[in-house]
């Protein structure tokens, strides 16, 4: 039993089951099966999203450039359906991720290549992606009569009941598991994470691999790009302003350290639908939405102080202040 | 090419950002000026209406607010922390002085109330931070959300306006020609934290805990004290910033300064001060917000839209970053 309370994923989902639990109270109809999995769907792009912040967290660094990645490609895409809607929308996808991945690219050079911290390289680039959005759209919407029905269609449709967006998000949380547990690329990441001197020692190239970490964040974004686009419909200069800080609080309920080297897949997919119910159960039991962003803001802190506590019980803070001096 | 055989630097080596071009003849402050220069030269070549002094004290207004707090952020990230809940108390100070307004409140106690909903988030923060050991970037982020979620339960979609005239003051009056009252601020705020951090123990110290935060404990700094201190001085110079923006904009709304924390940090970054601690000074960032101010201004007098001016200043924050590096490579050979 002790073994198990020692997962904070365990914690995670009780706290996630005591959430619906209360909402349920004043609401019963909102832990019916049809309802969690609506609120799956809506919590798709932000855990997609989450998990490719994490890979970048997990090495000790940060990408805020995120949602402005995800914003520059959605309005790629959204332009490039708007002129040509032939297009197929697989290759739309191909696209989008490709888009992404330059961006990302960009940030994992500066990073590698010239040493720059990455909280500033994606400071920079945060601002210029979301700006090069509107030197590209010229500040116009792409709205959803100049998409193609496929555009828009496409992942509200249900392959077994279930619409693709969730398949979406499932194959991108299966994949990142076997990526973080079954292959020598995760295990480098963590290793980083832990203690990036000791991994150059080991071997492992670690600037090479947190610019693979960067091109993986930038990939997420992309694809997210054309998800988020198709989902609201809209695309536009203002689109995912200021969520590059959710995606981030997302991975920190979700009990990844922003010291790096302590996460887990499960962990950013639980932070990510903690967010996500929160914010789908306001308006449900008639709170204000007005009030979500002080209640996230709680959960995050509260999430801080009980992550601080967990890891300071398994005792890598004491290593790493060994290390720091 | 180098990143296998050589291991990467501990964190309390002071890193290569920290010495910019340091073998070369010129400082940061050196590279700063001349980009300064040069972009005050390009404007006022691309615009006929640059170069009056009306036009030039409008472009003061720019950079002051963020430039207040900037002065504040950079200690706090020289000791090797960070917020970016400022924007989020700017927010939360001008919804309080909203409702002190709505009960007729008088400016004296507008001010007061803005310096010291300021200090109070401050000190929160501080709190949070050293009572409890947490990481500062997730705390700010977590408080960031609770500060402006508090001031959108309070305003929900509204704003509030109504300020007493004398209140324009602050972020509107003229002290002397055009040298608003805004810049007399700045500058004296600049004074002052020039003096702190670069002529006073307490100075030294932040200096020390950016360093190397167990060896200055050892040394007898109080650590803990000292970023609680900093992170209260970042709360307050938030508060004061609230009071000029909102005396400025005559009005409040609970998205009112969104997406400055990100400003403040780029002129920080931008003015030399090391993101891992221990380096920085005052002057580069006195520099680097009049170099942003003097970038969105050009580019506004030549009706770019502002969307447009934030990839300039990103740029501007990677080139200046990115060239001391490039060219020691180029110099180094290696």
């Amino acid at each position: 039993m002790k073994a198990i309370l020692k997962y904070r994923e365990i914690w995670l989902l009780a706290a996630i089951a005591v959430l619906i639990g209360l909402i349920s109270t004043r609401f019963p109809a909102f832990a019916n099966p049809g309802n969690l999995r609506q609120v799956f769907n809506d919590t798709s792009i932000l855990m997609i999203l989450a998990l490719g912040q994490m890979v970048v967290i997990l090495t000790r660094s940060i990408d805020l450039s995120m949602a402005s990645n995800l914003c520059f490609t959605g309005m790629v895409v959204a332009m490039l359906n708007a002129a040509h809607p032939a297009i197929p929308i697989p290759l739309l996808i191909v696209i989008a991720l490709a888009v992404g991945l330059v961006l990302g690219a960009i940030n994992g050079l500066l990073v590698w290549r010239l040493n720059i911290p990455s909280i500033v390289v994606t400071l920079g680039t945060l601002t210029i992606y979301r700006g090069a959005t509107f030197v590209l759209s010229g500040g116009a919407w792409v709205n959803a009569d100049k998409m193609s029905p496929d555009f828009i269609g496409f992942q509200r449709a249900a392959f077994l009941g279930v619409p693709v967006l969730s398949w979406i998000a499932i194959l991108v949380i299966a994949l990142f598991f076997v990526l973080m547990t079954r292959t020598a690329l995760g295990r480098s990441i963590y290793a980083i994470g832990v203690n990036p001197t000791a991994s150059v020692y080991t071997g492992i190239d670690v600037g090479r691999t947190k610019f693979i970490v960067f091109c993986i964040s930038g990939m997420i974004g992309g694809l997210s790009g054309y998800l988020w686009i198709s989902r609201y419909v809209i695309a536009s200069v203002e689109v995912a302003n200021g969520y590059e800080l959710n995606i981030i609080a997302a991975c920190v309920i979700g009990g990844i350290s922003i010291a790096g080297g302590i996460g887990s897949v499960g962990g950013a997919v639980l932070g990510a639908l903690f967010l996500g119910i929160i914010s789908n159960a306001l308006p449900v039991i008639n709170i204000s939405p007005f009030w979500q962003m002080a209640i996230s803001g709680s959960a995050i802190i509260l999430a801080v102080v009980l992550n601080a506590r967990g890891e300071r019980q398994q005792g890598r803070i004491i290593l790493r202040k060994i290390e720091a001096v | 090419m180098t990143d296998i055989t050589r291991p990467p630097a501990p964190r309390h080596i002071p890193d290569r950002l920290d010495k910019p071009l340091s073998s070369a003849i010129f400082s940061w402050e050196a590279l700063l000026v001349i980009i300064a220069v040069l972009i005050f030269a390009i404007n006022s070549f691309a615009s006929p209406y640059f170069l009056d002094p009306y036009s030039l004290s409008d472009l003061t207004f720019n950079f002051t607010e963020k430039g207040l707090i900037a002065f504040a952020m950079a200690l706090l990230i020289i000791s090797g922390e960070i917020d970016l809940s400022v924007a989020a108390i700017v927010a939360l100070a001008s919804t309080l002085m909203g409702m002190a307004v709505q009960a007729g409140a008088a400016t004296p106690v507008l001010v007061l109330i803005g310096i010291v909903v300021g200090l109070g988030c401050g000190a929160f923060n501080g709190l949070l931070v050293t009572r409890l050991g947490l990481p500062s970037i997730v705390v700010t982020i977590g408080t960031m959300s609770l500060f402006r979620g508090i001031a959108f339960i309070i305003l929900g979609d509204q704003a509030y306006k109504g300020y007493p005239e004398s209140f324009a003051f602050f972020g509107q009056a003229y002290v002397w020609w055009v040298v608003s009252f805004e810049l007399v601020l700045f500058l004296t705020a600049a004074v002052v934290y020039w003096f702190l951090l670069h002529r006073t123990s307490f100075g030294r110290r932040v200096f020390a805990i950016g360093n190397n935060p167990v060896a200055a404990q050892f040394s007898g700094v109080r650590v803990g004290r000292i970023k609680f201190i900093l992170f209260c001085l970042t709360g307050l110079m938030s508060g004061i910033a609230s009071v000029l923006i909102t005396s400025r904009l005559g009005s409040t709304r609970p998205s009112i300064a969104q997406g400055y924390e990100l400003e403040v940090i780029t002129m920080v970054v931008l003015g030399g001060v090391s993101i891992l601690g221990g380096a920085g000074s005052i002057a580069g960032v006195v520099l680097a917000a009049f170099i942003m101010g003097l970038v969105t201004f050009g580019l506004g007098l030549l009706n770019v839209p502002g969307i447009v001016m934030s990839i300039f200043i990103g740029l501007l924050l990677i080139i200046v970053i990115a060239l001391p590096i490039v060219w020691r490579r180029l110099r180094g050979g290696r």
